[in-house]
């Protein structure tokens, strides 16, 4: 067994597989190491205003890479850290406080929008706050003013007004639109967010956010709830390389050990396990499994449970049951009983062992076969309503439109992570195929 | 040698129904039929027949690994279908089995270790320590040494004749009474083969088993046993010591047998053999009578073909199941 | 080159390739056999039996390392020949093959008679009526009964099998039928009607035999000369009647001693030790670590020599004489 896994050595496909399994492996355990099982889950829950930075449906940073492109990276500045912030005493209680928060507009094309964000601290009067736009061309734009309640926000993308006045374009094109251009393009340059407030109480104070946010975020983009979908790839590939293995563990040695016990006891014990077998055959998996998801619990414990108990009673069954057929009759098993074995003693340690060699192929092609099937139930809408997984990227994506709307890598990075996933299994597979299997060795 | 007898087969018929598609029988293979014999302790004893003639049949039915549609298998007095689960136990440790294929006979996912140790666990024999010692013992007398090298090794790694000797020497681990080998060196080398056989001998003749030789070869069988049982078609049809039945073999089947085994002689190109016609006949329709009847150059219509013969003892201990010797007459 | 000869051969060599190495199976094999006569071919398992009857019969398979020599069937050179009159003329008509265990692949859906008669349908062009005439005389010979020609071959015995496989080897009226262990696996009363068989053939139709066996017993019943085969090597090459009376190589003289004997004659022994891996063997004489006449001059390859006449023995016990 040992040396047999040795000679996988010199098949470049094997290692090839090998390696692509362990970098899965390696982002896998990276994923769960960086963002632990309560963060993940709270990240992807989302709520509160976690992800609220984040641009939505942001593509992902690399798309710079290929020439032609110079999407906006999103950028965040505040009052507190990299703007400048003046307090003028005007008189008695009454402050003046002048926040100018400046950046350097560099891209060729607008920021997807514009938020800003206020943190006033008073007692009974809110602060008065009046939003300037200072343009790189000189020019001075009114954003207008308000009272800054607590948590106050100014969603400067959703002001109709604000866009009529900037010739119908959505805030955050007009305002960073060249007026001297023909076509619609950003001008690029210093831009200013000017932003004068007053404080009426002692003790009163005032900071500004603002985020102008890109078009492009992180290795994945985000998705409609502005959600990195990193988190989702990284705990993915956790989720679905442990999914994969244990459904594969599980179903495999269960389908081996009663397969074993079928064919030792013989009679009726045999006939039951073949005929469940046909039944499940004939039953098709998937509607049980969203009969399941839907009426019982979508927990990826039980929808795992329910796969390896489907598995078990799957082909496979046939197949062991054909060599345990001849297994039972070699000559070690009647020496076995000849020296009294037992009944149990005789299927775990003198049959199960024998096949284990027979499985070992099949069984790491049926790891990629089980973290498909459960991509595909989350891509039905039924996957673990917590755990954030590649197939529920895949269903947000689809319910999205994504591929419509043209957010490709929504798909694409969970996409690339399946196939790699079947592929490197697909590989290791085959080429242990050919070390068990010594018909097909000289292929 | 007036012991009591240790085994005694009684009138042991064995019989498989075959099946066909699943529904009904075809017909029953009387595969043992109407076998008695009776063996003392320490003796050794061949089984000779042709391929298919119930040897292996008979052997797993003494070992209990199969049931007897008719007649008993006793051991030391207990009728093996008597013992209950408990003394079924006890007995099968009095046993033991070596196989024709020894890879075969090896779990090839065991080392020596574990294959040694496997009916000391069973049968929990001894603490751990003590277990690994006769494990060791054992090992030493197949003359598997040094056991330090043999003891980690998988089957696959030993040759056909040191993969035997490591099932002699689980067979005989429990120290059984008796040991019954079936074809124990057909698959081997011929170099190998004696070596075996000598083994076998000394561990017989060491421990005092009683030794069941099943073969097909009547040369080695007079080499290494006392007592030769000839089985033709599912019946013994003679039994007697050696130097009786290859000196004057009494049964047209034994003589036709012993006339047909060659020796390396340059001569033997030169003569055709003498050779009974025909074939062994279909266990699923023996013929009337004698079953040796059809090919019998003794052949007497009549009676041959219409009673079957019982075992005529025509000198002490030397048993023919052949209407010839009805009078205990006894051609030279 | 012997004059007249059926078959010579001189060096032939036929190797493995495997992961491990080079399997030296037919190492530096000669010998020359006369027309009429039976070679009996004699060694444990795995000495190269098999693969010497692969080598003259050119049937290679895929992981050949090392193929060469001289083979000679009637003066003509078989080595030189391409492949396809090699096919034509020198397999089945020239030198046919009863392989190891080839009474167990026989097409199982054809029937006896057609099985038989296929090769020469194909290769010599009979037509239906000839070839099945053909076919009975033939069965008669090997002694299958008529009847039997159109059963298929699971309802044959095993030794029905193999007269079977015989009649087809027969087929083609070969100069020379290379027998692979052909009774092995039979029982003795079987084994015996077939040794008799190709007896009578062999007086009858004047074939010649090369009978690959590691019984001696039963070789004895056909061979006219003896070749002893041990680790790829032919070791010793004799006339049967001088080799049965006394063999000379002391690996011969061990496994002489080890057949048991049913009538007279000692307690047969054993040859202790194992015969070396035909991967890398080791340099010298091949039986050295076995032998007990091994001196220091086993170290190095002992040549086949001459050493009475008919006889050849490869060994530095005979070749001292010689060179002194
Ligand atoms: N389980 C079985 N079911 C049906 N028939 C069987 C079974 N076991 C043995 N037979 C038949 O019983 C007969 C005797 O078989 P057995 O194996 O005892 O012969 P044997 O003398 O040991 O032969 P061999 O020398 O080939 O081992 C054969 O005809 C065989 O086909
Ligand atoms: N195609 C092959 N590739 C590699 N090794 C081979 C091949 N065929 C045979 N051998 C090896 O060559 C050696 C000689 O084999 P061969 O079959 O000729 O032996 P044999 O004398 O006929 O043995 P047996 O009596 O068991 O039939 C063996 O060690 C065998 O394992
Ligand atoms: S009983 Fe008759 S047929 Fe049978 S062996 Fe004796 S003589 Fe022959
Ligand atoms: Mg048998
Ligand atoms: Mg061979």
């Amino acid at each position: 067994m040992m040396t047999a896994l040795w000679e996988l050595r010199r098949y470049p496909s094997a290692l090839v597989g090998l390696a692509l399994i362990l970098t899965l492996t390696g982002v896998a355990i990276y994923g769960v190491i960086a963002i632990p099982y309560n963060e993940a889950l709270r990240l992807w829950r989302g709520g509160g205003d976690i992800w609220i930075e984040h641009p939505r449906n942001a593509q992902p940073e690399w798309v710079n890479l290929f020439p032609g492109n110079n999407l906006p990276k999103t950028i965040i500045l505040s009052s507190r850290e990299g703007g400048t912030k003046r307090v003028q005493v005007e008189s008695g209680e009454l402050k003046s406080v002048q926040i100018s928060l400046g950046f350097d507009y560099r891209y060729d094309d607008f920021p997807s929008e514009l938020n800003l964000f206020f943190d006033p601290k008073f007692k009974e009067r809110p602060p008065h706050v009046s939003l300037f736009w200072l343009t790189p061309d000189g020019r001075r734009l009114t954003l207008g003013d308000r009272s800054v309640g607590p948590s106050e926000r100014y969603a400067v993308s959703l002001d109709q007004r604000l866009a009529r006045r900037l010739d119908g374009n959505p805030p955050e094109v007009g305002l960073f639109a060249d007026p001297a251009a023909p076509t619609l393009q950003p001008l690029k340059g210093e831009y200013t967010l000017l932003a004068e407030g007053l404080l009426f109480e002692k003790g009163a104070d005032l900071d500004v956010r603002l985020v102008v946010y890109g078009q492009v975020h992180g290795l994945a983009g985000t998705d409609h709830l502005r959600r990195d979908i990193t988190v989702a790839l990284l705990w993915g590939t956790a989720v679905a390389l442990a999914f994969g293995l244990l459904a594969a563990v599980g179903s495999s040695i269960c389908t081996l050990i009663i397969a074993a016990i079928g064919v030792w006891y013989g009679g009726w014990a045999d006939a039951s396990i073949q005929r469940v077998t046909e039944l499940n055959m004939i039953l098709p998996a998937l509607p049980i499994l969203i009969l399941v998801g839907t009426l019982y619990s979508r927990s990826i414990w039980v929808i795992l449970g329910i796969v390896i108990l489907l598995g078990i009673f799957s082909a496979s069954i046939k197949v062991y049951r054909a060599i345990f057929l001849q297994v039972r009759e070699s000559p070690y098993i009647e020496a076995s009983r000849a020296y009294g074995a037992g009944n149990l003693r005789i299927i775990l340690l003198y049959m199960v062992p024998r096949v284990i060699p027979v499985l070992v192929p099949g069984f790491v092609t049926l790891i990629p076969a089980f973290v498909f099937l459960e991509a595909s139930l989350a891509i039905l809408g039924l996957g673990d309503p917590v755990l954030p997984t590649w197939g529920k990227v895949l269903n947000d994506a689809q319910q999205n439109g994504a591929l419509y709307k043209g957010y490709y890598y929504w798909v694409l990075g969970p996409a690339v992570l399946l196939m790699i996933t079947g592929l490197g299994f697909a590989m290791i597979g085959l080429s242990m195929d050919r070390i068990f299997n010594p018909r097909l060795r000289e292929l | 040698m007036q012991d009591e007898p240790l085994l005694e087969v009684r009138d042991l018929h064995v019989w498989f129904g075959l099946r066909r598609w699943g529904f009904g029988h075809a017909g029953v293979v009387r595969a043992v039929d109407g076998v008695s014999f009776t063996l003392r302790p320490g003796e050794a004893a061949a089984v000779v027949g042709e391929s298919g003639s119930g040897k292996s049949t008979l052997a797993k039915a003494i070992l209990g690994l199969n049931r007897p549609a008719k007649g008993q298998v006793i051991f030391e007095g207990k009728p093996l279908d008597s013992l209950k689960p408990r003394e079924m136990r006890w007995y099968r440790s009095q046993l033991g089995y070596v196989q024709q294929d020894p890879y075969g006979a090896l779990p090839p996912f065991m080392s020596v270790r574990r294959i040694l140790g496997e009916p000391l666990v069973i049968n929990k024999v001894g603490s751990k320590p003590e277990r690994e010692q006769r494990i060791r013992e054992a090992l030493e007398e197949v003359k598997l040494t040094p056991v330090e090298d043999f003891l980690p090794k998988f089957p696959h790694m030993l040759s056909g004749g040191q993969q035997q000797r490591v099932v002699i020497a689980r067979s005989t681990i429990m120290q059984p009474r008796l040991l019954v080998a079936d074809e124990p060196v057909s698959m081997l080398d011929a170099s190998v083969r004696v070596e075996i056989l000598e083994l076998l001998q000394k561990q017989q003749e060491a421990h005092n088993l009683l030794l069941i030789y099943i073969t097909h070869d009547l040369s080695t069988a007079r080499h290494f046993v006392q007592r030769i049982l000839v089985m033709y078609a599912a019946k013994i049809v003679e039994q007697a010591s050696v130097e009786q039945l290859l000196d004057n073999p009494l049964h047209p089947y034994t003589r036709a047998l012993i006339a047909a085994i060659p020796e390396p002689d340059p001569e033997n190109a030169a003569t055709f053999k003498d050779v009974p016609p025909g074939e062994p006949p279909s266990l699923l329709h023996p013929p009337t009578g004698c079953r040796f009847h059809p090919r019998c150059p003794a052949f007497m219509k009549g009676i041959c073909d219409v009673k079957e013969p019982p075992d005529f003892e025509p000198q002490v201990g030397h048993l023919v199941a052949c209407w010839l010797y009805e009078r205990g007459q006894v051609e030279s | 080159m012997k004059e007249n000869s059926l078959l010579y051969a001189q060096d032939l060599r036929l190797y493995f390739r495997t992961t491990r190495g080079a399997v030296q199976a037919v190492d530096r094999v000669s010998f020359t056999m006369d027309r009429r006569q039976a070679l009996a071919v004699l060694g444990e398992s795995g000495c190269g039996k098999s693969s010497l009857a692969r080598a003259i019969l050119r049937l290679l398979p895929r992981n050949v390392h090392t193929y060469s020599g001289e083979l000679f069937l009637n003066n003509q050179d078989l080595m030189s020949m391409g492949e396809e009159s090699f096919r034509q003329e020198v397999r089945w008509s020239g030198i046919s093959l009863v392989a190891q265990a080839a009474m167990n692949s026989l097409n199982p859906v054809v029937r006896v008679g057609e099985q038989v008669a296929e090769p020469l349908e194909i290769n010599q062009h009979l037509n239906r009526r000839e070839a099945r005439d053909r076919v009975r005389e033939l069965l008669q010979m090997v002694g299958v009964p008529e009847d039997f020609l159109n059963r298929y071959p699971f309802e044959l015995s095993g030794g029905m099998r193999q007269r079977v496989v015989i009649a087809m080897a027969l087929v083609a009226d070969p100069y020379l039928v290379i027998l692979d262990e052909p009774t092995s696996a039979l029982d003795v009363l079987t084994q015996a009607n077939i040794m008799n068989v190709l007896k009578r053939i062999k007086e009858e139709k004047s074939t010649s035999f090369l009978l690959i066996t590691h019984d001696i017993a039963t070789s004895s019943e056909l061979a006219d000369q003896v070749a002893v085969m041990y680790a790829g090597q032919l070791v010793e090459v004799s006339d049967a009647a001088s080799f049965f009376y006394q063999p000379l190589h002391p690996y011969s003289r061990k496994l002489m001693a080890s057949v048991p004997r049913l009538r007279g004659g000692e307690k047969p022994e054993f040859i202790p030790g194992q015969p070396p891996s035909l991967i890398n063997p080791p340099g010298g004489c091949r039986f050295a670590n076995r032998c007990p006449f091994r001196f220091d001059r086993c170290q190095e390859d002992p040549p086949l020599v001459k050493v009475e006449q008919e006889r050849w023995v490869k060994c530095w016990l005979y070749s001292a004489d010689e060179e002194s």
